[in-house]
């Protein structure tokens, strides 16, 4: 198996762990964006944990903020702390707060969890980097529930009108938020048109396949002159099969037995 | 007589020149908000926003993180209205060196009327945690203030007005962040004001004066964290405070003077400002004899509040 695979589906187990271990928190979200988060961190993004304040390093930014497990999951396998420290999520005195805290948590780039806030700032890191004539590139990643707060489009148009290529947004389009399908709840579709007239670079992928995510980045990269929206089509939940696509595991935490059911799973999807 | 909004975008164009980092964003409001001169020495280093306010102080942020000192800059009620929640979660909470400044605040923006006049702003953004909050008086404090602004590590709130000022400080003053200065010593009561209201406060107190009133006159600049020694030393030595603002007397200067003085040392605080109203169309001046920002009524609400009390 690549090790890919592995990666994110050790991510998913550490994910189940720490939401179980906290009580509470947003599975469905965090499983959806397990793959696209290890390839970034593990393939694309040139970023070391030890050297994180490097002014050239690459920028993740976790718009969507309530999947946080699936941020610190990967930031501890890749070296920002200890994962033994994922267990203490959401826990009082814990720097693992419920949504990501850029003063508490080493590697996390932006305080997110207000929705559409963290892509309105990654595009600010963009012009940074414009202004500066840096080569870092950044990479944010949204829900598709997410789009329906009104800053994402301002952030939208200002990204096209300030020819930021070195912004790349990808969005965790799983179909699903709190209170049903996107389509019941606010109708974001159709993404592809909308992202694209407000002057992006579209990319439609299969958010769970890794051939097809390094295609992306790798075309992203080529285009000049705009930002790149990638529309990767998720399940939420995936990896954990009685959680996959259901509305209800949204943010509710897995009891003991539900942990103990879904670790089960994973662990034989990596044998 | 000149705008602190003028004297805002005078000196961002001197500190542009000295520190390349400073980046300048509007919501398309240059021409009235002063920054067009910035945008015009330095057009790499001004980000135009549009009429989009969330998006203005969110990319405000993100541009902090990449080691710039941005001056976010539109209209007060929008500032602080419209965008609170992306200052609250993507500037204050993180702590993020990011500078708001917020022209046209107070009902001195005239004939627009209420839905443009912000008489909140302050109440607003007292509540945030890291917030700083500076309400220059005149020329001379907000070039100061704004350099001052520039190298203080963290959000600040700048509130700046449209309507000209006259000078209250020379040259050689010196605006130092969290203090404040007595303008004219007293005994039997102390003023407090802030902003455009610090020239009516002494002009009151020279009338006072000719009355027999002996009244000091305290100028507040630094709203937040604002100068508790020198409000707790007036409240020992007068007994009697009057706080004018052109705010809400809910939740800005007069409210900061209690919240210090119910604490550290009670004495009568009566509050000049905005009485739980909007405000409405009209000339600058008209609004501000319509609401009782005036000479005349800081005069007699102090003589009064002396006069009650012995």
């Amino acid at each position: 198996m690549e090790p890919m695979k592995i990666y994110a589906n050790q991510l998913r187990i550490h994910i189940i762990n720490m939401l179980a271990a906290a009580g509470s928190g947003h599975p469905g979200g965090a499983l959806s964006a397990a793959d696209l988060l290890i390839y970034l961190y593990f393939k694309e993004m040139k970023i070391d944990s030890e050297d994180k304040d490097n002014p050239d390093r690459d920028r993740f930014i976790l718009s969507k903020g309530h999947a946080a497990p699936v941020l610190y999951g990967t930031l501890a396998m890749k070296g920002f702390f200890n994962t033994s420290e994922l267990t203490n999520l959401r826990k009082l005195g814990s720097f693992l707060q419920g949504h990501p805290d850029m003063l508490k948590v080493p590697g996390v780039e932006m305080s997110t969890g207000s929705l559409g806030q963290g892509f309105s700032a990654s595009v600010g890191v963009a012009l940074g980097g414009k202004i500066d004539e840096k080569s870092y590139r950044i990479y944010t990643l949204l829900g598709d529930g997410e789009l329906q707060e009104g800053i994402v489009w301002e952030a939208a148009m200002a990204a096209s009108h300030y020819k930021l290529d070195n912004l790349v947004a990808i969005i965790d389009n799983n179909g699903l938020q709190i209170d049903g399908t996107n389509d019941e709840v606010m109708k974001v579709n159709p993404l592809k048109e909308k992202w694209e007239s407000f002057g992006w670079n579209v990319i439609e992928i299969d958010g769970h396949c890794f051939t097809e995510i390094e295609r992306s980045f790798k075309q992203a990269k080529e285009v000049k002159g705009r930002p790149t929206a990638i529309i990767a089509k998720t399940s939420k939940g995936k990896g954990v099969s009685f959680m996959e696509n259901q509305v209800g595991w949204h943010g509710v935490a897995p009891s003991e037995v539900e942990r103990a059911k879904a670790i089960e799973e994973l662990e034989r999807n990596i044998r | 007589m000149i705008a602190t909004r003028e004297s805002y975008g005078n000196i961002l164009i001197e500190l542009g020149k000295e520190n390349k980092d400073i980046v300048v964003l509007d919501a398309d409001l240059s021409k009235s908000t002063k920054t067009a001169g910035f945008a015009k020495h330095f057009p790499k280093r001004f980000i135009n926003a549009g009429i989009a306010e969330q998006n203005l102080m969110g990319m405000a942020a993100g541009l902090a993180t990449t080691g710039k000192i941005p001056f976010a800059s539109t209209f007060a009620v929008f500032a602080t209205g419209r965008a609170f929640e992306i200052i609250r979660n993507s500037i204050c909470y993180p702590k993020l060196n990011v500078k708001i400044a917020a022209t046209h605040a107070g009902i001195t923006v005239g004939e627009d009327g209420g839905s443009h006049q912000s008489i909140e702003d302050i109440a607003i953004m007292r509540s945030l945690p890291n917030m700083k909050i500076i309400v220059p008086a005149d020329d001379v404090e907000t070039r100061q203030a704004v350099r001052a602004a520039a190298h203080i590590d963290g959000p600040v709130y700048l509130r700046l007005g449209r309507l000209g000022v006259p000078p209250i400080f020379d040259e050689s003053h010196t605006f130092t962040f969290g203090k404040g200065n007595v303008l004219k010593d007293g005994k039997d009561i102390t003023i407090i004001g802030m902003g455009l209201m610090i020239s009516k406060c002494l002009k009151a107190a020279e009338l006072l004066k000719q009355e027999g009133i002996s009244a000091r006159v305290i100028n507040i600049s630094t709203i937040k964290p604002i100068d508790e020694e020198l409000i707790i030393q007036a409240a020992k030595e007068t007994k009697r405070i009057l706080t004018v603002e052109e705010h809400s007397v809910i939740g800005g200067l007069g409210s900061a003077v209690c919240d210090v003085l119910s604490t550290h040392y009670p004495v009568q605080v009566v509050k000049i400002g905005m009485n739980d109203t909007f405000g409405e169309s009209g000339k600058p001046e008209e609004l501000l004899t319509k609401y009782g920002l005036t000479v005349e009524n800081i005069y007699d609400t102090a003589q009064k509040t002396v006069n009650s009390k012995k």
